[in-house]
């Protein structure tokens, strides 16, 4: 059974998104454009609320549980409001604010990236044994290749080949690469926007 | 406006339109064609099949939709994500343990309780909503990361879909995936960390493959339409491409 409100939705989400695209063409509708531009990152900014909202509610129900992890979801609310009550008393700017971010948030996350890269390294091990095949062996060979001619070998120093080769993948054969991946992800893109215009994805309660 | 400008927006114009037009040809000629016709993406094979087990066991799907948001490029593999969790949602409308969402940005988080509630209501089983299923899981990258993790470990979950914009934090959504046994079926529209997941997820979805989701899926014959459009489009690509190279070594550019 379709929402009472849906049809609603559709007519307003598809002119909004026909009169924006058509403002990129047409410069008598740039001004519309750029109106509706602006309401919408307003709204974002709303939505970036109502998800901080409900950020604190799922934590919230997981502390009420006192399952696994609650505890983390305690240390998340309290972080939570340190964070806000210090910014609020002290400024974005504020040292008391930076100090916040250079010392809990960049070390953090610069943790995760450590283990990011180890993770990684499993990964590509992984997939030697899930789908061992040329592909899979010319994805790892290039990968140690551009590693190794990237930073200078312990006691060996830079070896010239390897930089040469590095330089040469990442110059030529990645950007070819990347160039089609990148014409593929630029039709999709075009086509999941006029399917929206459509009316024919709806995700927006149509 | 400058001639540059004007030729510019003309040739966009017609763009689009040559695009809508070969859609609606397609639509139209093809209403008889199903998934069947399509060549077959493995991911999309896998993933049919593990959310009927997954609705069969009593376990849960989670559908991760990155952080990219509604504004600008990432735009397109986050509705994407939407149009793929519309169909899980349906198809796991009868599952103990309904499908869950998490995402990195606000917007996105609001659609997808939206498109879960809309699809509960299809079906007729808006009980099964709930407002938690659809979360934001943390705001930069590796908070969204640290926030979808628990997700996978700790809410039974034993299919992960992870479409949408990421970056190269992605991997450790499929390392805990991995840990769990679940599967991963997962694409993005950002180029580094899709290598990231051709070496990580068990069904990685490379380039236009992400866009597929919702014909492979079962969302309808225009997703069809719009597939065979693409593969009309990208081949005329590839001819100006090869066109404008040759004309550059000959001089003529």
């Amino acid at each position: 059974m379709k929402s009472p409100f849906s049809l609603i939705n559709a007519v307003i989400a598809i002119s909004t998104g026909v009169v924006v695209l058509v403002g990129y063409f047409v410069p008598l509708l740039a001004s519309i454009r750029e109106l509706l531009l602006q309401w919408a990152v307003i709204l974002a900014a709303f939505a970036l609320l109502v998800g901080v909202a409900n950020l604190l509610l799922v934590h919230l129900k997981k502390m009420g549980r006192v399952k696994k992890g609650g505890i983390y979801s305690l240390v998340l609310w309290v972080a939570f409001f340190i964070t806000v009550g210090v910014v609020a008393l002290d400024g974005p700017d504020g040292s008391k604010s930076v100090f916040l971010f250079n010392s809990i948030q960049i070390p953090v996350e610069g943790t995760l990236m450590a283990l990011l890269a180890v993770t990684l390294a499993i990964a590509s091990i992984r997939l030697l044994r899930r789908r061992a095949g040329l592909f899979t062996y010319v994805f790892i060979g290039t990968a140690l290749l551009v590693l190794l001619g990237t930073a200078p070998l312990y006691g060996i120093g830079e070896i010239p080949f390897l930089s040469q080769a590095r330089a040469w993948i990442a110059g030529v054969l990645s950007v070819a690469g990347a160039r089609g991946i990148l014409l593929g992800v630029a039709l999709g893109t075009v086509a999941t926007g006029i399917r929206v215009l459509m009316g024919v994805d709806r995700p927006y309660g149509g | 406006m400058n001639l540059l400008e004007a030729i510019g927006s003309v040739m966009g114009i017609i763009f689009i339109l040559l695009f809508l037009g070969l859609m609606v040809l397609f639509f139209a000629t093809g209403r008889g064609r199903t998934v069947r016709n399509l060549r077959e993406i493995p991911a999309f094979t896998r993933l049919r099949r593990s959310v009927g087990l997954a609705v069969e066991a009593g376990t849960r799907v989670h559908v991760s939709l990155g952080r990219g948001g509604l504004m600008g490029l990432p735009a397109g593999s986050a509705l994407v994500g939407l149009t793929m969790l519309d169909r899980i949602a349906r198809a796991a409308s009868s599952s103990d343990r309904p499908p869950v969402a998490t995402s990195g940005e606000g917007v996105l988080m609001v659609l997808s309780q939206d498109v879960m509630r809309t699809a509960y209501r299809s079906v007729s089983t808006e009980e099964q909503y709930d407002a938690g299923a659809g979360r934001l899981s943390g705001l930069t990258p590796f908070s969204y990361v640290a926030g979808a993790i628990p997700v996978i470990l700790d809410e039974q979950v034993s299919t992960n879909v992870l479409i949408g914009n990421f970056g190269s934090e992605v991997g450790l959504l499929t390392e805990a995936s991995e840990q769990k046994g679940n599967l991963t079926v997962a694409g993005t529209d950002h180029v580094p960390a899709q290598a990231v997941l051709v070496a990580a997820a068990q069904e990685p979805l490379l380039g236009e493959e992400v866009y597929a989701g919702g014909a492979y899926l079962g969302a309808g014959a225009f997703h069809i339409a719009s597939l065979r459009a693409q593969d009309v489009l990208r081949w005329v690509l590839i001819v100006v491409i090869l066109l404008g190279a040759f004309a550059k070594l000959v001089g003529l550019l």
